[in-house]
C-alpha cells in the first residue's frame, strides 16, 4: 500500500459541484485534456486487444527472442522467450483494467456504504466502523497480500478484491466526513421536517454532495490499484500464464543485461497510466474547488501595475489648515483590495482617512464586512499575505510606515501594539503563556530572560490576573477566555506602546467579563496616555470608551465626529440606522456618560 | 505522560493481537495443503499425515493460535518448515538490512519534506508552483517503478552504482553506503513527493492561524514566527503523515529488496509465502506489525511532547 498512500489516507473535501460544467472545465485544462486522451487510448488499447493485437500473446518465435523494436514482425520487439511484446502489452492492459475495476468496486461499495451509514446515523455504529477502519489502515497492505498468497495462491483477482477491502477505509473516511459535515445543514433538516425518509434524503441530498470528491478519490485509488497489481505480478505472485504489466516488467528486468529496451515498455505504460490518473484526479479537484476558493497572492508585477492604476480619492491636504503638532497616527486615502482573479483585485477599503491624537480613543464602527478590521490590521502591517494595499499612507508621528516596511517592522510591537478579538485562538497552543509573552517582549526589548519574567509578572498583575506566577506557566488551553484576553492585553503593553489597535476586544467574551476588560482598557489608556483605535460594532463600547467615532460602511468612512456629537445628532443616514438598531430593546447610557471615559 | 504512553501501549497490544489472530486464522486455515506443497509430490499420504501431526496442524486453529502466542511470549516463533532453522534466527540476520533501509529512508524523507514544505509554504509563487507540480508527478509513480528506472539509468546505462547486492556495514562501510544509495533514493523520491505536499499544507494552515498574526504584531521576527511557532504547530499533522508513510514504506521495502537483491525481511517474505512456510510467514507478520506499532507510538509520544493539549488532557 505504499503507493499514493497519503492521498488515500487523508482525502480532500471539496465543494459539491459536479455536472457538465465540471467536465468542460477539466477538458479545457491542457493537463486534463491530455490525461483524459491518454487514459481513453490506454483503455482502448486493452479492451480491443483480441481484435487489434497482431499476435497471440503466448506465441513464441524463438528466432525473435530478444529482437529489437521496429525491425521485425514484432513492432516493439520480442521478449526473452521470443514472444511479441506489443501483443502481450495489449492483453496485459486488459488484465489490469479488470483487476483495478475489482478494487474500485469492492473498496467504493464497502467503504462508501459504511461511510454513509456511519456518518448519517453516528453513535456506536460509527465508533465500531471507525475502529475497524483504523486497524485496516495500520496494516502494511503489500506484506499482507504476499502473506495471503500462502492461502489463495496465484489468484490475482481475489488478491485485488482483498486489496479493495484493505483500502476501503479511505472511502469510508471520505464519505463519512462529508456526510457528517452536511448532516446538520439546514436543507437536510428541512427535508426531515418535510417528512422525507432517511433513504430518500440520502439518495437525493447526500449522494449528490459526495459525488465530486468520490470521483477525485477514485482516480487515486485506481492509480494505487495499478501499482499494487503490478507489484504483486512483479514479485511473481500472479498467474504465470496470463500476461500482465508486472510480469512483463519482471521478465524484462531479469533480462536487463541482455535486452535493455524491453524494460522500457512496461515502465512507460505503468508510469503513464498512474501519472495520468493522479494528474487527472488533481485537475478534477482543482476544477471542483475553482468556484469555492479565492485566488492566492498576486505576483509583484501585477501588484505594481494595480498600484500605478490607482486614482486618489483624497481631498488635497491644505497645509495651512494643519496644526503644528503632528498627530500620533494619520491614515490617508488608504485603499485595500483582495485578489478575485490572477490579475485583478476586489477593493474592500476605498480611500479611508483617519486621525488619532495622542491619548485619544478612536472608535471605528460598522457592520461586519465594512472593512474596519482591514484598516486596523493595515496600521500594524499584518494584513494576510494576499491582501494588496492599493494606495494611501499610514503616518505615525508624521512618518509614512507604508513607504518603509523596515520602519513598520521596527514600530510594530514597540510603539504600536495589537489586541485581537478572539482571545484563545490568539495564543500559540504549543507554548505556555509565559513563554510566548517572553518571546514577544525579548523581541522588542533587550532584557534577560529573568528580567523579562519579572516585568511580565508585574504586567500580568497589572491587567488583573490574580496569580500571575501560576498563569505564567499555564498553557493556553488551561486558561479562561477572559484571562486569555488579559494575557493578550499584557502582551500588547509589554513593549510600552504609544498606540494600541484593538480589534473587537470584547466581542468574544462573556457579558460580565466584557465590562471588566473595557474598564481595564480605559484605566490603562489613562495611566499611560495611550492612543487607541477600537474596532467594534457595538455602540455600547463606543459610548463607554471613545472620544471620537468613525462610522464605516462598505469600505468608506461615512461620518467621523466626536462621540458626544455623534450620539446627540447623527448626521449620516447609515449612522442613524446603526444607532437605532443597536438601541432596539437595549438601554444605552445617555450621551452625558460618554465623556466620562476620557 | 506515563499514563499516555501506557494507554498507547495497551491499544497497540490489542491491535497486535487482532492482526496476528486474523492472519494466523487465514494462514493456518489449511495447514495440510502447505505441508503437501512443502514435501513435494513424491511424499506419501503417511508421510504427510505424520508431518501434519508433528507440526500440530491437525489441532483446531484456535488451539494452535493460543500455543503460538504462548511460545511467542517465551521469544520463540517456531521453526521454518523449509530449513528447520528457528524463525527468530533467520529474522535476526535479515532485520538489520530492512531496518537500515527503512530508517535511512524515513530520515531522509523527513528532512527533505520539512525543508521543501516550509520553503514552499513560506515563499509561495513560482517556487511553490513548480515544487507542487514536480511532487504531483513523483507521487504518482510507484516506488518500484522508480527503482527500475533508477537502475536502468544509474546502474546499467551509466554504471555509477551497483545494480544489485548488499555489503554489510561491518565489512566495508563505503560499499555498504553505495549499495544503499539507489534503493533508498527510490523509496525517498516517492515518499518525499507525498509528504512534502502534505507538510506544505500543514504549514500553510499553521501560518494562517490568528496567533501567528498576533506574534507578528508583537514584533517577533519572521524567522522565529515560521521556525519556532508555525513549524511546531505543523508538527502534529506532519507526524501523522510520517507514520502513515512508514506503513507504506514497509510494503515498499519488500519490493525494493527484491529489485536490488538485498537480503532483508522482504525477500524472505516472498520466499516464505511462495513455499508455504507458515511459521516464517507469521514471523514476518509479527515483525511488520511491531514495526508499524513502534513507529506509531513513537510518533504519538513525540506529538504529545510537542503538543501540550495531547499531553495534559
Amino acid at each position: 500500500m505504499s503507493e499514493v498512500t497519503s492521498n488515500l489516507v487523508s482525502p480532500q473535501l471539496d465543494a459539491p459541484v459536479v455536472g457538465r460544467r465540471l467536465w468542460r472545465r477539466v477538458l479545457g485544462n491542457p493537463v486534463g485534456f491530455v490525461t483524459v486522451l491518454l487514459l481513453v487510448l490506454i483503455v482502448a488499447f486493452g479492451v480491443l486487444a483480441p481484435w487489434l493485437a497482431p499476435n497471440d500473446p503466448n506465441l513464441a518465435r524463438l528466432e525473435l527472442t530478444n529482437a529489437g523494436p521496429f525491425s521485425t514482425d514484432f513492432w516493439l520487439g520480442g521478449d526473452n522467450t521470443g514472444r511479441d511484446i506489443l501483443s502481450r502489452l495489449m492483453f496485459a492492459t486488459r488484465g489490469t483494467l479488470v483487476a483495478i475495476l475489482v478494487v474500485l468496486v469492492v473498496s467504493s461499495l464497502l467503504g462508501g456504504t459504511a461511510g454513509l451509514i456511519a456518518g448519517y446515523f453516528g453513535g456506536r455504529l460509527d465508533d465500531a466502523a471507525d475502529w475497524i477502519s483504523n486497524v485496516l489502515l495500520a496494516l502494511p497492505g503489500i506484506v499482507l497480500l504476499i502473506v495471503l498468497y500462502t492461502v489463495i495462491g496465484p489468484n490475482i483477482l481475489l488478491a485485488m478484491a482483498v486489496y479493495g477491502v484493505l483500502i476501503s477505509p479511505s472511502y469510508f473516511r471520505l464519505v463519512r466526513s462529508l456526510v457528517q459535515s452536511i448532516r446538520h445543514e439546514l436543507y437536510i433538516d428541512a427535508a426531515k421536517v418535510a417528512g422525507l425518509s432517511d433513504r430518500r434524503i440520502v439518495a437525493r441530498h447526500v449522494l449528490r454532495a459526495v459525488r465530486g470528491p468520490i470521483i477525485v478519490h477514485s482516480a487515486f485509488v485506481l492509480a494505487s490499484a495499478i501499482a499494487v497489481q503490478a507489484a504483486l505480478e512483479f514479485l511473481g505472485l500472479g498467474d504465470p500464464t496470463d500476461p500482465s504489466w508486472g510480469r512483463m516488467l519482471q521478465d524484462a528486468f531479469n533480462n536487463i543485461f541482455v535486452n535493455r529496451v524491453a524494460v522500457v515498455w512496461p515502465v512507460l505504460l505503468i508510469g503513464a497510466t498512474t501519472l495520468s490518473l493522479v494528474m487527472l484526479g488533481n485537475v478534477i479537484r482543482d476544477a471542483l474547488q475553482a468556484s469555492a476558493s479565492r485566488p492566492t497572492a498576486l505576483s509583484p508585477a501585477v501588484v505594481r501595475r494595480l498600484r500605478a492604476e490607482q486614482v486618489s480619492e483624497a481631498e488635497p491636504r491644505s497645509e495651512a489648515g494643519q496644526s503644528d503638532r503632528l498627530p500620533l497616527l494619520r491614515v490617508c486615502d488608504l485603499a485595500i483590495g483582495y485578489p478575485d482573479s490572477t490579475t485583478t483585485v476586489k477593493p474592500v477599503v476605498h480611500g479611508v482617512d483617519l486621525v488619532v491624537e495622542r491619548g485619544e480613543i478612536h472608535g471605528l464602527v460598522g457592520e461586519s464586512g465594512s472593512g474596519k478590521s482591514q484598516v486596523a490590521l493595515s496600521i500594524l502591517g499584518i494584513l494576510p499575505p494576499e491582501a494588496v494595499i492599493l494606495r494611501g499612507a499610514i503616518e505615525f508621528h508624521g512618518e509614512d510606515l507604508l513607504a518603509d516596511p523596515r520602519r513598520m517592522r521596527e514600530v510594530r510591537g514597540r510603539r504600536i501594539a495589537y489586541v485581537p478579538q478572539e482571545p484563545l485562538s490568539n495564543l500559540d497552543p504549543t507554548f505556555t503563556v509565559g513563554q510566548q509573552l517572553t518571546y514577544g517582549l525579548r523581541a522588542v526589548k533587550d532584557v534577560s530572560r529573568r528580567e523579562a519574567r519579572q516585568q511580565l509578572l508585574e504586567l500580568l498583575d497589572r491587567v488583573g490576573i490574580r496569580n500571575p506566577a501560576r498563569v505564567f506557566d499555564l498553557y493556553p488551553h488551561q486558561v479562561s477566555g477572559g484571562m486569555a484576553q488579559r494575557v493578550l492585553i499584557a502582551g500588547a503593553l509589554a513593549g510600552d506602546p504609544e498606540l494600541i489597535i484593538a480589534d473587537e476586544p470584547t466581542t468574544a467574551l462573556d457579558v460580565t467579563v466584557q465590562a471588566d476588560v473595557l474598564e481595564l482598557l480605559r484605566n490603562l489608556q489613562q495611566e499611560r496616555e495611550l492612543g487607541m483605535v477600537i474596532v467594534t460594532h457595538n455602540f455600547g463600547v463606543v459610548a463607554d470608551l471613545c472620544d471620537r467615532v468613525s462610522v464605516m460602511q462598505s469600505g468608506r468612512i461615512v461620518e467621523s465626529r466626536s462621540a458626544r456629537d455623534l450620539f446627540a445628532s447623527p448626521e449620516h443616514e447609515y449612522t442613524r440606522m446603526l444607532l437605532n438598531s443597536s438601541l432596539d430593546g437595549a438601554e444605552l447610557r445617555t450621551p452625558l456618560a460618554v465623556g466620562s471615559g476620557a | 505522560m506515563l499514563m499516555f504512553i501506557g494507554r498507547k501501549l495497551a491499544a497497540g497490544l490489542v491491535l497486535f493481537i487482532a492482526v496476528t489472530f486474523v492472519t494466523f486464522l487465514l494462514v493456518f486455515s489449511n495447514g495440510e495443503e502447505s505441508v503437501r506443497n512443502n514435501l513435494g509430490e513424491l511424499a506419501t499420504e503417511d508421510q504427510i499425515a505424520q508431518r501434519v501431526n508433528e507440526l500440530n496442524l491437525d489441532q483446531p486453529v484456535l488451539v494452535q493460535y493460543v500455543k503460538w502466542l504462548g511460545s511467542l511470549l517465551t521469544g520463540s516463533l517456531g521453526r521454518s518448515f523449509n530449513s528447520g532453522e528457528t524463525v527468530t534466527s533467520i529474522l535476526a540476520t535479515r532485520i538489520p538490512v530492512t531496518l537500515s533501509i527503512i530508517f535511512l529512508a524515513l530520515l531522509v524523507t523527513s528532512v527533505l519534506s520539512i525543508a521543501v514544505g516550509v520553503v514552499s509554504a513560506v515563499k509561495g509563487g513560482w517556487v511553490d508552483r513548480s515544487l507542487q507540480f514536480l511532487a504531483g508527478g513523483a507521487a504518482a509513480l510507484p516506488s518500484f517503478l522508480v527503482a527500475i528506472a533508477l537502475t536502468f539509468l544509474f546502474a546499467i546505462a551509466l554504471p555509477i552504482f551497483p545494480a544489485t547486492g548488499y555489503v554489510p556495514f561491518g565489512e566495508d562501510p563505503g560499499r555498504w553506503a553505495t549499495s544503499l544509495v539507489l534503493p533508498i533514493a527510490a523509496l525517498v523520491i516517492h515518499m518525499v513527493a507525498n509528504s512534502a505536499q502534505q507538510f506544505r499544507g500543514a504549514m500553510v494552515d499553521a501560518l494562517k492561524q490568528d496567533y501567528i498574526r498576533t506574534l507578528r504584531s508583537r514584533g517577533v521576527p519572521e524567522r522565529a514566527v515560521v521556525l519556532r511557532h508555525a513549524l511546531r504547530n505543523a508538527a502534529a499533522p506532519g507526524l501523522t503523515i510520517l507514520s502513515v508513510q512508514t506503513i507504506g514504506l514497509v510494503g515498499g521495502a519488500v519490493l525494493i529488496e527484491q529489485i536490488f537483491a538485498l537480503p532483508g525481511v522482504g525477500q524472505f517474505t516472498i520466499r516464505a509465502a511462495i513455499a508455504g512456510d507458515l511459521p516464517s510467514v507469521m514471523g514476518v507478520v509479527v515483525f511488520g506489525t511491531l514495526l508499524v506499532l513502534v513507529v506509531n507510538i513513537l510518533a504519538d509520544v513525540v506529538n504529545a511532547w510537542i503538543n501540550p493539549r495531547v499531553r495534559l488532557s
